[in-house]
């Protein structure tokens, strides 16, 4: 029996409502019990003291882009699940983003290896909702499954053809996973590398327009209400698309979205700088929009935070905007970053954060996680809330394309802990 | 060089020109009159003076340009500057190569001005920012073509006497033109009016939150215009990679400049054009050769401002040079 006790923290814990001064004991790998005083009488491996710190579930961050195999250059499997932890993230859930595509089950079972092998992060893969994600076979969707996938996804590609898209969704019910899209409308998005505003129309740069994204949205929720199936919306960046979302849910579909720290924080005025870095998929908006993603988040529309982390290496970013690759990175910032913007700037609960971070996520991959009741996976992440510090290009990811390079921020991660191992300690760290 | 041009140089501390969009009125003013003192030179028997004499001006041109890469030639050379040219066709990276490397390579050798061409809005500005030779915009992409629009409205300016209150109209595929935006936003600054005309595909609505008016009606508004500038369509836009518009021969007829049309227009009407021309098209040959164009006044104008934005800039690049020199030998003191 091994016994970790996590002691004199606050816990904060969304998937029980819970939020207090209380001690958390994961005993081989699971949660054992949440409770005050757990420290006497018993013996333990292992004692964390957690006074001053934040005890919550071990955060989930649901689109990430881990580039193997393929890409080894811009991020491995190791590399990223070690950003992951350093980041707070016990899980991530990887997109199929890679060379050659995940979409089938070798693919898929070859990253859970690679995960288990890195020893950092729970390491989730999404496997291609069509072959090649070239948008026209389906996957071998049932392989997937086998080889650990907990959805389907072509990653930052749409499924233009709304058929394929409707038997994707027809399959994912049948094996009861989600299906998660990236809604654009490749026509009307065109040659586009940022939002279709006044911005763009003085840099002389193509824009993509907020109907390109909204266009999309409406037309996966009518498959949605067609074939019944769990579709999830990797990022909405507009408020129209918030608007769409929010009727669904309230038609009773089991439709959910997340959204990213960086449409939360950044519009398209950052783009007059021509910083590559500023260059996502989808672009970032207007502050109307920020408002409208906010709105989203504080009326329950807004299921998830994901940092959509995609790395490139330097080289590949740091040429034309124009030519440049879409994705920043975002596993080491996003804690920091949506506890600045939401929590010390605009008083959102910190259980609604942890909420996003970790309990919606795991409900909509179907995943055990995102809460600490006794029987839970021992994930835990333990936050400083007060801790300054300047955002650097130190980053354990292998790429460096942050917008967030020189931001001052508030709060980061101090331990994660995945099944009850401590796989990530700010102490051992040079600060 | 005349006194006054000297006086309004001190105005000028920029040491690259990006664009007209950052630039102040009494900036763009400042190069306008440098300008006019260097016309003079091109009037001469002997066509040159040695203000730029061992300095080194490069044409970093990564898109094909003939007339802007030769009056800039032309321009440095009047200033007795040593020209090199660096031409290269698609996108840097495509060969390997990225932008800044290339450029910095060159540097290396010993360059005081980049002239820069390039297909990809910001090239100029980013490259500014990793170079310590002055940068010209020589147009980038849709967003900036500075030295077109101080020609424009040098031009202007030289045939109506002024700019304040005059109204422009600028017609054409102003979506994907530089040479629409830097001359909006110029013209803004020195108190014109500028309406852009075209079909609403190449002239979105959302133009009017830059301060410029829209109209999809060139016949309704050419009675109220002071100077029309006609912009080159680009036959290319029409069917299959774009839906700008359904014809050329339908463009023409809603927007091109005929005799018919300019009886319309004000008498002393003033047809510009950026070139290359397409007779027949956006402008018929007989307005284009008639008493109201000034399209080779425009021309010669260019030579006269590109030898001020050359002059302005290396004159402010050496005196923050020396200025960091200064500051440095102070600090090891």
């Amino acid at each position: 029996m091994s016994a970790l006790l996590i002691a004199n923290g606050r816990v904060v814990d969304p998937g029980r409502g819970v939020e207090g001064d209380l001690d958390v004991l994961l005993v081989d790998g699971r949660v054992s019990a949440v409770g005050p005083n757990l420290a006497a009488g018993g013996e333990f491996e292992r004692v964390i003291d957690a006074s001053g710190k934040i005890v919550v579930p071990g955060l989930i961050d649901m689109h990430v882009h881990l580039r193997e195999p393929g890409r080894a250059a811009d991020e491995t499997i190791a590399s990223g699940s070690a950003a992951a932890v350093r980041g707070g993230f016990a899980s991530v859930a990887v997109m199929p983003t890679t060379e050659p595509a995940v979409d089938g089950e070798a693919g898929a079972e070859f990253q859970v290896l690679q995960g288990k092998r890195a020893g950092k992060a729970r390491v989730f893969p999404i496997g291609a909702a069509t072959r090649d994600r070239a948008g026209q076979d389906l996957a071998e969707l049932e392989g997937l499954v086998r080889g650990g996938a907990v959805a389907f996804s072509d990653g930052d590609r749409p499924i233009r053809s709304a058929e394929v898209l409707r038997c994707t969704m027809l399959y994912a019910r049948m094996l009861d996973r989600t299906v998660i899209v990236h809604p654009e409308d490749p026509d009307l998005a065109k040659q586009g590398v940022m939002h279709s505003g006044v911005v763009s129309l003085s840099l002389g740069l193509p824009g993509k327009s907020s109907a390109s994204e909204e266009v999309m949205v409406a037309r996966d929720i009518a498959l949605a209400r067609l074939t019944g199936a769990r579709l999830h919306f990797s990022q909405v960046s507009t408020r129209g698309a918030v608007a769409l979302v929010r009727a669904a849910k309230a038609e009773g579909l089991a439709v959910t979205c997340a959204v990213t720290p960086h449409h939360l924080t950044l519009t398209d005025e950052s783009v007059r700088s021509f910083d590559p870095n500023v260059k996502v998929e989808p672009p970032l908006r207007t502050q109307d929009d920020v408002e409208g993603l906010i709105e989203g988040i504080l009326d329950g529309t807004v299921d998830a935070i994901a940092s959509g982390h995609a790395p490139h290496s330097r080289e590949k970013k740091e040429v034309e905007f124009q030519v440049a690759p879409s994705g920043v990175i975002g596993l080491e910032t996003t804690l920091p970053i949506t506890l600045k913007a939401l929590v010390h700037e605009r008083g959102l609960s910190l259980l609604r954060l942890v909420e996003l971070l970790s309990l919606g996520p795991a409900k909509i991959l179907g995943l055990p996680g995102g809460t600490l009741a006794p029987g839970a996976p021992g994930d835990v992440t333990i936050l400083d809330l007060e801790e300054e510090h300047t955002i650097t290009t130190d980053f354990r990811s292998n790429s460096q394309n942050s917008p967030f390079v020189g931001w001052d921020v508030k709060g980061r991660a101090h331990y994660t802990i995945v099944e009850g191992r401590v796989v990530y300690d700010r102490s051992e760290e040079e600060s | 060089m005349s006194p006054r041009a000297e006086r309004q140089t001190v105005a000028w501390n920029r040491r690259h020109l990006l664009g007209l969009a950052e630039l102040s009125a009494e900036e763009i003013l400042a190069i306008l009159d440098t300008a006019r003192g260097f016309s003079e030179i091109s009037k001469r028997s002997v066509r040159k003076v040695p203000t730029l004499r061992g300095r080194v001006v490069v044409n970093l041109f990564f898109e094909n340009s003939t007339r802007t890469r030769l009056s800039f030639s032309l321009a440095a050379q009047r200033l007795s500057a040593d020209v090199l040219d660096f031409t290269s066709s698609g996108s840097s990276t495509s060969k390997g190569e990225t932008l800044i490397d290339t450029a910095r390579n060159i540097e290396a050798m010993g360059v005081d001005v980049f002239v820069v061409r390039h297909s990809a809005p910001g090239a100029a500005d980013v490259l500014s920012r990793h170079l310590d030779a002055a940068v010209v915009n020589a147009g980038d992409g849709a967003h900036e073509h500075p030295t077109q629009a101080l020609l424009d409205l040098y031009t202007i300016r030289e045939r109506l006497g002024r700019l304040k209150g005059l109204h422009v109209a600028i017609v054409g595929d102003i979506a994907h033109s530089r040479v629409a935006r830097s001359n909006l936003y110029a013209l803004l600054k020195l108190g014109a009016r500028v309406t852009l005309v075209g079909p609403p595909t190449l002239v979105p609505g959302r133009f009017r939150e830059l301060g410029a008016e829209v109209s999809h009606d060139l016949d309704a508004i050419l009675p109220d215009v002071d100077v029309v500038n006609m912009l080159r369509i680009q036959r290319e836009r029409q069917g299959k990679n774009s839906l700008s518009f359904p014809s050329i021969e339908e463009y023409s007829r809603r927007y091109g400049l005929t005799q018919r049309r300019l009886k319309r227009a004000k008498p002393d009407l003033v047809v510009m054009h950026p070139g290359p021309l397409n007779r027949g098209v956006e402008i018929s040959p007989e307005v284009a050769d008639g008493k109201h164009s000034v399209i080779l006044d425009q021309v010669s104008a260019g030579l006269a401002v590109r030898m001020a934005v050359l002059f302005l800039v290396v004159g402010a690049n050496e005196r923050e040079q020396q200025e960091r020199a200064a500051l440095l030998r102070e600090a090891a003191q």
